[in-house]
């Protein structure tokens, strides 16, 4: 079974681009099964489950998203080989920009969009700066130009990437993307793998259910603001 | 799979560069290396790493210093911003090699089938440099999906099953989704910015995109399209101004002097020019100069005759090929003068003259 991570920013069109692509990868026989990982709620299974897609969610709730994922992956992937998938998928929101899903071997997509401002490649942090492939959307809203110039944004921020530009309205791009899907490493085991950037620690008293605020209740990782100049 | 290929990443790496890239090992000397590779310094500025005048320091120094001054950066980051920056220069030297001697020398379309599952009447047509060629036809006709044909190199896998051919041979898929082989620069009816940036920041920033030169080189060439743009704008508009104030006529105007000026793709593709307020026949004449070919969805009668052929569609299919006949073209210089009085007249109505005598 081939394994592909996505992840992106909130709404800017994973859905719609694995979609697109997942029915360009059906018409050429492939089994592809999706993985949704969200926060708090999503009824994006629902999308997939009314195209006959085998898909799975997991909320994480009051843990941190990437680190729910990366402690449920194992039994995602056992979950796609039992389903007896060509192709899974995994689709996650990247919702603080410090965390990535993606891991070393298996080809890792991130999903970002035009309308999100010029400096915002750089500021996605790892789940950009580590992907094989960046899709950018939404590209029939602007310019070319303005198209061009995020691109390169996006090629600052990740020289090693390949751009590539998919319409998740129309469609276009979703053949080539899933061209791209096709031409992912196969997995046997996900077990040992290793992820490509080390996730934050973030155990402090607040991830712990702590309300009240003020130094005294502060334990843990705590680092404080430079406020003087 | 292999254990090699287990730390390497994904199947998919690498893609975007095969130039000589070096492999860093920490021990180069900054200025040896913005000796062979001026363009580090943006990669540095990029990074927000201050080298610059490190110049008698290795990388490694330099990098030290970084990390003593930013320690939450952590112990992998030496490696991954020499890797960075190796992928960096690899894809710069790719872009400067790949010079002008990439040309296309002809573009070939060939015909699929109308909404209906017919073979097109017209069974190809070939463009060359310096063509310009008018796609006329109903809204519907088709005229917009044969320009997204030939923008996306169709292989017969679009809904008109078409096939464009470059230099009369099947092109590779790289056309399609690399950023620095864009086979067509498209003026599309969208002309919409969402940038926050000022006109000449945002020319600045497409001119590194398509070009990778040091500002000093492209600040001429922005003025020269900024200028350009002023020339086909009825309204004038500063370097300042936020692009997304821009109006619609001026946002077009910028497009097209940008597209005629900066753009290294062999095609333009023009969707209706006629609906801006914009002087037309400038715009097509900055285009045409710049020995493109030129595609256009248009009805408007002067631009029409400007081309030398135009393309009937009709029901999604490319029904005939026209070019103009001895008659038409006779009849230019009766449309100029018309066009010449539409455009006084306007010019009036802007200064707030009465129109009772025209």
């Amino acid at each position: 079974m081939k394994f592909v991570t996505v992840s992106g920013p909130p709404s800017t069109g994973k859905t719609s681009v694995l979609l697109r692509t997942i029915a360009e990868l059906t018409r050429t026989g492939q089994k592809v099964g999706v993985v949704k990982f969200d926060c708090l709620s999503t009824s994006d299974d629902q999308v997939y489950a009314a195209r006959g897609i085998p898909v799975r969610k997991g909320l994480s709730g009051a843990i941190c998203p990437d680190h729910y994922f990366v402690s449920n992956v194992e039994e995602v992937v056992a979950w796609g080989e039992a389903q007896g998938l060509d192709m899974l998928l995994s689709e996650s929101a990247g919702l603080c920009n410090r965390c990535s899903p993606h891991i070393k071997g298996v080809l890792a997509v991130c999903v970002v969009d035009n309308l999100s401002g010029v400096d915002t490649p750089r500021k996605i942090g790892p789940m950009l700066r580590s992907a094989d492939i960046v899709t950018v959307t939404k590209g029939d809203i602007v310019s070319q130009a303005e198209r061009e110039v995020f691109a390169r944004g996006v090629s600052l921020a990740n020289p090693r990437a390949m751009v590539l530009h998919v319409n998740g309205i129309t469609g276009q791009g979703a053949s080539e993307l899933a061209a791209l899907f096709l031409e992912a490493p196969e997995m046997d085991s996900i077990q040992g793998r290793k992820l490509r950037f080390s996730m934050p620690a973030a155990s402090c008293s607040y991830c712990l259910g702590e309300t009240r605020i003020g130094a005294r209740y502060q334990q843990g990782n705590v680092r404080k603001m430079k406020m003087e100049d | 799979m292999r254990d090699s290929e287990k730390d390497s990443g994904a199947g998919i790496v690498g893609v975007t560069g095969s130039g000589p890239a070096p492999r860093l090992t920490g021990a180069e000397r900054i200025d040896s290396l913005t000796e062979r590779y001026p363009f580090v310094m943006s990669f540095f500025a990029d990074e927000e790493v201050d080298f610059a005048d490190d110049l008698e320091w290795t990388l490694r120094e330099s990098i030290q210093r970084h990390l003593a001054q930013n320690p939450q950066l952590g112990p992998g980051w030496e490696r991954a911003f020499l890797d960075r920056l190796e992928a960096f220069i690899a894809q710069m030297m790719d872009f400067i090699s790949e010079d002008a001697s990439e040309t296309i020398s002809s573009v070939t379309v060939l015909a699929g089938h109308d909404k209906d599952g017919n073979p097109e009447p017209l069974p190809s047509f070939t463009l060359r440099p310096g063509d310009v060629l008018c796609l006329v036809g109903p809204t519907g006709s088709g005229k917009s999906r044969l320009l997204a044909d030939i923008e996306w190199v169709a292989s017969g896998d679009t809904p008109t099953g078409r096939r464009i051919l470059l230099d009369g041979k099947a092109p590779d898929r790289s056309w399609r989704y690399d950023p620095q082989r864009k086979l067509v620069a498209q003026l599309s009816q969208n002309m919409h910015f969402v940038m926050d940036l000022g006109v000449g920041e945002f020319l600045g920033l497409h001119a590194q995109s398509r070009a990778g030169q040091q500002r000093s080189e492209y600040g001429e060439l922005v003025e020269r399209i900024w200028e350009a743009a002023n020339q086909l704008a009825g309204e004038p508009f500063a370097l300042d101004t936020p692009i997304t104030s821009l109006s619609g006529g001026q946002s077009r105007a910028l497009m097209i002097a940008d597209t005629a000026l900066l753009s290294r793709s062999p095609i333009v593709l023009i969707d209706e020019i006629e609906n801006a307020g914009i002087d037309r026949r400038k715009a097509l004449d900055l285009l045409i100069g710049g020995e493109k070919m030129v595609l256009m969805a248009t009805h408007d009668p002067l631009l029409a005759l400007y081309g030398d052929r135009r393309i009937v569609l009709g029901n999604g299919a490319m029904r005939a090929v026209i070019t103009p006949s001895a008659a038409e073209l006779a009849n230019i210089r009766e449309l100029r003068s018309m066009d010449a009085r539409m455009m006084a007249l306007r010019d009036r109505l802007r200064r707030g003259e009465l129109l009772e005598e025209i």
